[in-house]
Formats: C-alpha cells, sequence, structure tokens
C-alpha cells in the first residue's frame, strides 16, 4: 500500500504545547492533555527525577555497578509509561529504568541488573515490561514480533519501543521499521534523541532533516516532538498509539531531548562537551516548565507539591534500603535458567560449583 | 611471520596494556598514511577504554574518526576501504557488541582471499576488547575468541602483557591478512616495565612465560596471569609447573606448545570462555593427537562453564581461578607415575 508522502511527513517543527518558560504554546495543532493526566505526568517527572537522583547516588557510593541516567530525559520517560493501556507492552533500553518503575515494576526488582545481581530483575509478562535492552536497536523487532502477535491473536495490545538517536543508525533499527510497516504491526516507536551516542554527537551519526523523517523510506508516518515537553508528548504519542490500536499501522516519533548527565557514572563528558552546553538546557528543564503551567492555572498549589515530592521522598528512601540489600541469586541459578531441561553437562558443572563455593567456605 | 618488527622505541619504562596499544596504533599510523583508524567513539573520547586516546589531535580526523552507530556498517566499510589500498584498524567497542558485524566478518573479512584466489587481500584489523574480570554488566564481558577461531581465513591473536600487546598488534597493522586482535580488557590497566624495543616473535608463536617440569598449564589472554599465579601457588607446594602463554590463537603455534607438554608429560588448558566446543577443546584435542605418547595422564581443563557470562556479583562463579586450575592439575593422575 503507498502512501502520501504529506501524511508521512513529520511537522516543520517539533511540536511543542507548553514552552521552556511554562507557557501554553498559542496556536497549536494539537490540543492539550487534560488537566488530571497533567498532574498525573507532574507526580511521574517528579519521581523519575528523583529515580535519577538517588540512582546516580547509590552508583557514586559503588552500591550499583552501573547507573546510565535519564536526567533531563524525564517527560520521555514518563510519556513513554503513561500512555499504555495494561495490555501494552514497554521495550525499554538501559537508559529506561525510571520509565520501567512508573510503569509499575518494583524499584528493586527494576535495579536489581544494576545492582550486578542478574541480568534481568522482574518478571516481563507481568509487567508488560520486556527485559531492558544494551544491544543498541535489537528490541525495536521484538515489539514489531509482539505487536504483530497480538494483531494475529485479536488482542488490542500496541507496542511501544524506546530507543536513542545513536541506535538508529543501527541495521535493526531499519529492520524493525520496515517489518512493522509492511506487516502494519501496531507499534510505536519512541526515539529519546538526546543529541549524544556516548561521545558522538548527532551531526556525526546522521544528516537527514531529522531522525523522524527517517519512517518515510519506510512508509511510517513520523512526527517529532520537543522531548522535554511532557503535555507534547503525551498528545503525539497517545494519538500515535491510538491509531495503532486502530489497525491503521505502526508510527515514528523522535522526541528532541538533552543527556544532562554523562553517559553513565563511568563516562568523562568533559573529553566531548562544553559545561555551557549543559548548561544551556537546564532552561529547558521538562519539570520547572510543567510545574509553572501548573501553578499559572491554579492547579498545583505548596500542599500538592509538597505531598509529590513525599512520595519521591519514600520512593527513594525504599530505594536506599533495597539497594543496600544483597538480592544475589544462589550460583545454583547459573545452571538453572540456561535450558527448560539443564543439559547432563550442565548439571555435572553444576556440582562442581556446588563443590568449589563449599571449599571456599571451608577457608 | 616470525620477523621482528622494530619499533623505534628503545629503552626500558612502566605501561600499561592500554598505553602499549595507543603507541603501536600511533607508531603504526605515523610509518604508515594508509593505516586509518575509526569506529565508536574513538575520536574526541579516545574510545572508552582510551586505547585511541590522543590520535585524532594528532593525525587529524581523517585519519583516526568515529562513524555512526553501526558495527556492520564499521567492518563493511573497512572491507571496501581494505580492498582500494587502505589500512583499517577498526575498534568494537565491546565483545558482545561486534555480533552486529558477524556477517560481514564471516562472510567477508574471512573469505575474500579465497573467493578471488588471492587476488584481493585485506589487511585490516579488527580490535574486540573482550573476556571478563571487570565486574561488568551484560553484553561486556563475552569470550568471543572461538567465533572468529572457527572462521577460516581470520587471524585471532591476543596478548597478555603490554610488551606483546605493542609486537602484535604492530605485526597485526603489517599483516597482509585480515586479523580478530583481542584485547583483555582486565589487563588494559596492568603497569609493567617494558621495552618496546626488543625483539619479541610475531603472530604464529606461543612463548613459554614460566619454566617447569611438573606439568604444563597452556592459556592464553585473560588467563595467563591465572596460570601464572597458580604455578606460583603450586611451587609453595612442591610441584613445578610450566607456563606457555599461546599470543596466537589462529595461526596455532603446535610446535612451542607440544614441546612444551612433551618436556613434562602432563597438561592443564586455562580458559574464560565456556569450555564447550571452545578453542580449549581444540588445544586439547591437538595435544592429544600430537603427544599421546608422552602424556602420562588426559590434558584437562580449567574454563568457564557453559552458562552465559553472569552478572558481576556472580562472575568468580565463572572465571577459572587458582584453584579451579590446581584442581584440574590434582587430576592428572600424579599416583600412576
Ligand atoms: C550493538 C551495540 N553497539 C555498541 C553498544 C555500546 N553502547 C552502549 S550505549 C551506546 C550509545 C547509544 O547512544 P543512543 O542510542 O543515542 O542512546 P543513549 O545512550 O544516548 O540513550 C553505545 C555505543 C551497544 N550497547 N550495542
Ligand atoms: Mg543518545
Amino acid at each position: 500500500m503507498t502512501r502520501d508522502l504529506d501524511l508521512l511527513l513529520p511537522s516543520p517543527h517539533p511540536v511543542e504545547l507548553i514552552d521552556p518558560t511554562g507557557q501554553t504554546v498559542a496556536e497549536a495543532a494539537h490540543e492539550l492533555p487534560d488537566d488530571a493526566a497533567l498532574l498525573r505526568a507532574f507526580a511521574g517527572l517528579t519521581t523519575a527525577r528523583r529515580i535519577n537522583d538517588q540512582a546516580g547516588a547509590l552508583a557514586r557510593q559503588g552500591r550499583l555497578a552501573v547507573y546510565p541516567s535519564s536526567h533531563g530525559q524525564e517527560a520521555c520517560q514518563v510519556a513513554a509509561a503513561q500512555v499504555l493501556t495494561d495490555d501494552d507492552w514497554l521495550f525499554p533500553t538501559y537508559r529506561d529504568t525510571a520509565a520501567v518503575v512508573i510503569r509499575g515494576v518494583d524499584v528493586a526488582e527494576a535495579f536489581l541488573p544494576l545492582q550486578g545481581a542478574w541480568h534481568s530483575g522482574y518478571d516481563p509478562h507481568r509487567y508488560k515490561v520486556a527485559p531492558q535492552a544494551t544491544p543498541l536497536a535489537t528490541q525495536l523487532l521484538h515489539a514489531v514480533g509482539v505487536a504483530h502477535a497480538a494483531r494475529l491473536r485479536g488482542e488490542p495490545t500496541v507496542a511501544l519501543a524506546l530507543c536513542g538517536d545513536g541506535a538508529t543508525s543501527e541495521g535493526d533499527f531499519h529492520e524493525a521499521l520496515n517489518f512493522a510497516a509492511v506487516f502494519r504491526a501496531p507499534v510505536v516507536f519512541l526515539v529519546q534523541n538526546n543529541q549524544y551516542a556516548i561521545s558522538v554527537p548527532l551531526a556525526r551519526q546522521s544528516v537527514a532533516p531529522s531522525l523522524a523523517h527517517k519512517g518515510i523510506g519506510y512508509g511510517v508516518p513520523g512526527e517529532r516532538v520537543d522531548g522535554n515537553d511532557v503535555a507534547a508528548l503525551l498528545t503525539v504519542l497517545g494519538t500515535a498509539m491510538a491509531r495503532a490500536r486502530a489497525g491503521e499501522g505502526p508510527q515514528l516519533v523522535e522526541a528532541h531531548t538533552y543527556r544532562m548527565q554523562p553517559h553513565t557514572n563511568a563516562d568523562d563528558s568533559r573529553r566531548y562537551r562544553q559545561d555551557d552546553e549543559v548548561a544551556g538546557w537546564v532552561q529547558r528543564d521538562p519539570l520547572t516548565r510543567l510545574e509553572t503551567w501548573l501553578r499559572q492555572h491554579d492547579l498545583l498549589d505548596d500542599a500538592q507539591l509538597a505531598a509529590v515530592t513525599a512520595d519521591a521522598d519514600q520512593l527513594a528512601a525504599r530505594m536506599r534500603t533495597e539497594l543496600a540489600r544483597d538480592a544475589t541469586p544462589e550460583p545454583a541459578e547459573l545452571f538453572a535458567h540456561v535450558y527448560a531441561t539443564p543439559t547432563p553437562q550442565l548439571v555435572e558443572q553444576a556440582a562442581v560449583v556446588a563443590d568449589e563455593l563449599s571449599r571456599e567456605d571451608e577457608h | 611471520m616470525t620477523s621482528t618488527a622494530t619499533t623505534g622505541t628503545v629503552g626500558h619504562e612502566k605501561l600499561t596494556m592500554a598505553q602499549a596499544l595507543n603507541r603501536a596504533l600511533r607508531e603504526s599510523m605515523a610509518e604508515d598514511d594508509s593505516v586509518v583508524v575509526f569506529g565508536e567513539d574513538v575520536g574526541a573520547l579516545g574510545g572508552v577504554f582510551r586505547i585511541t586516546d590522543g590520535l585524532t589531535a594528532e593525525f587529524g580526523d581523517t585519519r583516526c574518526f568515529d562513524t555512526p552507530l553501526a558495527e556492520s556498517g564499521i567492518v563493511g566499510m573497512a572491507v571496501g576501504m581494505a580492498m582500494n589500498g587502505m589500512r583499517p584498524v577498526v575498534e568494537m567497542q565491546f565483545d558482545a557488541f561486534a555480533y552486529p558485524a558477524f556477517e560481514q566478518i564471516t562472510s567477508h573479512v574471512a573469505k575474500m582471499r579465497n573467493r578471488t584466489r588471492s587476488k584481493v587481500s585485506l589487511p585490516m584489523v579488527i580490535r574486540i576488547p573482550y573476556a571478563g574480570g571487570i565486574g561488568g554488566v551484560e553484553h561486556h564481558c563475552d569470550s568471543s575468541e572461538a567465533y572468529y577461531a572457527h572462521t577460516p581465513g581470520l587471524h585471532v591473536v591476543t596478548p597478555a602483557n603490554a610488551a606483546d600487546a605493542h609486537r602484535l598488534l604492530r605485526a597485526a597493522i603489517a599483516s597482509p591478512d585480515p586479523v580478530v586482535f583481542m584485547e583483555p580488557k582486565k589487563l588494559y590497566w596492568t603497569k609493567e616495565e617494558v621495552d618496546l624495543g626488543a625483539e619479541l616473535p610475531g603472530i604464529g608463536r606461543a612463548m613459554v612465560r614460566r619454566e617447569g617440569t611438573d606439568a604444563t598449564l597452556i592459556a592464553y589472554g585473560p588467563s595467563v596471569p591465572v596460570a601464572l599465579e597458580a604455578a606460583e601457588v603450586a611451587a609453595q607446594e612442591g610441584r613445578s609447573l610450566q607456563v606457555v602463554d599461546l599470543r596466537s590463537i589462529v595461526p596455532f603455534d603446535d610446535e612451542t606448545v607440544c614441546a612444551a607438554v612433551r618436556s613434562t608429560g602432563r597438561a592443564v588448558v586455562v580458559a574464560e570462555a565456556p569450555g564447550f566446543a571452545s578453542v580449549a577443546s581444540e588445544i586439547v584435542a591437538r595435544v592429544t593427537e600430537r603427544c599421546f605418547h608422552s602424556l602420562a595422564a588426559p590434558v584437562r581443563r580449567a574454563v568457564g562453564f557453559d552458562i552465559p557470562f553472569p552478572s558481576p556479583k556472580l562472575e568468580h562463579v565463572q572465571l577459572p581461578g587458582v584453584d579451579r586450575v590446581l584442581d584440574a592439575v590434582d587430576d592428572l593422575q600424579w599416583d600412576l607415575s
């Protein structure tokens, strides 16, 4: 099926509904989400920021093996979780732990891999959240598969797949868009364009007019959105999810945002970017923008803010206690989950390990 | 392949393996304009392990540059550049992130010479930081050497110290054939006294690292220090272990390895990779085939288990340490001799 080019093209500028100073954008092409959705988003933003701050502190203290922070990208994290119904699936990357928690995954389970205890800490079926993916763009095809299977099975599921700007260079990104389009799979791709892939700036990644334009070649409509405007994200992603659910096929959404911190706590970002570039993005902070807007519209007062903050503090306190616990599974589990039935060799090897460890204990 | 490269750097100095690799790249780039270095984050950042630190500043960004984030693209483009007179040295950021390039490596890098009856050779190097021991999260600790060693057409080289890192990388860049250069990342920061001007054997030669008379430990890359430590402990217990460092998996130095094993009559192979269908299996097979009549016991292995590499808190379970090596040595039928 061929598509009218105009329907595939992203808007000339990223969709923005609340500007960086917290004012409603005049004559926007889209409507604002309702007040309840924005209040929920504000609580989400506060939680996400707190998760990033707390995890960053735990990484510095050596309690986490590593932490790739989404500080600055919280609007994307929150919107990605908030547009999902219980039927929908989320396909997150290593940077999307905040989205995973806001989706409902228990924080201790979500952080198990970052504690260095196991590769994934939650039951993906229970939460409809795929294991966070590190090999870039690979998860996008899995999202297409889940979405396609849902269609074949008559389920109302839409898959929302996340990736970064750098990941759009990988072959799997392109294969995923094409498969989604050809099979008309109910999947939405959200690219968090945070301007960097570790040290490599977007300009070295792509010279396309925008990453959202990459959909055109596959017949996938693209849209771009101010990734620090949670209102715009909720509207654009919400529309894309609704289209996909209605059988109108996949969509690509590019969110313009910024990675405020180094790639992970192990990275030294001064080697490749200037502090004043980072400082410039403070003005576009997703939290202050929405807070200003909510206060101006009398939707948020100090008491409500205190309540939201208290909830986030409580989560942070839980992170501190939960992540101080050693939740490392027994070594025997290393051999239990390779196949449905361990091979005879694995049974043998598990016994070797048990023997090695028991002798270590004796020492 | 046994000729010795002159490095132009003489005298002893303290260097880490990372610095020695950086030096090798620098020297090769200075000597030969056709040597180009590219990959992910190798430019301004100098690579996540800083192996390419300062190369863009010194040689400009046509000689050392960041690419779009696509490993198949990196290796595929290197193939084309090597076909057209260049000597690409590409970096895969981590072992498990080389897999998107697997098709290019196995279908083209390895086969170009054969397909074209040597009309086209591919003088290129694929550098891969590999193996565990750094507390890395998933996909950052694979021992992937067997995939490459199993693919005819690829040289597979892995240094275990700074001097060899320098010597072997220089040789790899000079090689007319593609080399998969596997860098044990846990050894990147080990500082050693080295003499970069010293004459060392090139690709294809193993070296005896420690003399011993009772049994031979055969190791490569990250397992060499483990084998040496095991030999030290064994010495205190009255057992004399010889240690052979392969340096080069392909070509394999049957001569040095077999001479060593024949001299002791017993052998243990030490490697991090899961043992099943591994480089360690190949070594056991070769040694058994060639040295059977000199052996007092079956050749044993102290290797990783056949499981996906565990998370940091469990990696000690997987990695063969001194105890696992000495357990294997204990199993060499001493009571029968
Ligand atoms: C296939 C693959 N190659 C390389 C890496 C190493 N790596 C991890 S994150 C990253 C940068 C990714 O950038 P981007 O997609 O923009 O996401 P961001 O980290 O900015 O969120 C790289 C190169 C990887 N994880 N997977
Ligand atoms: Mg990015």
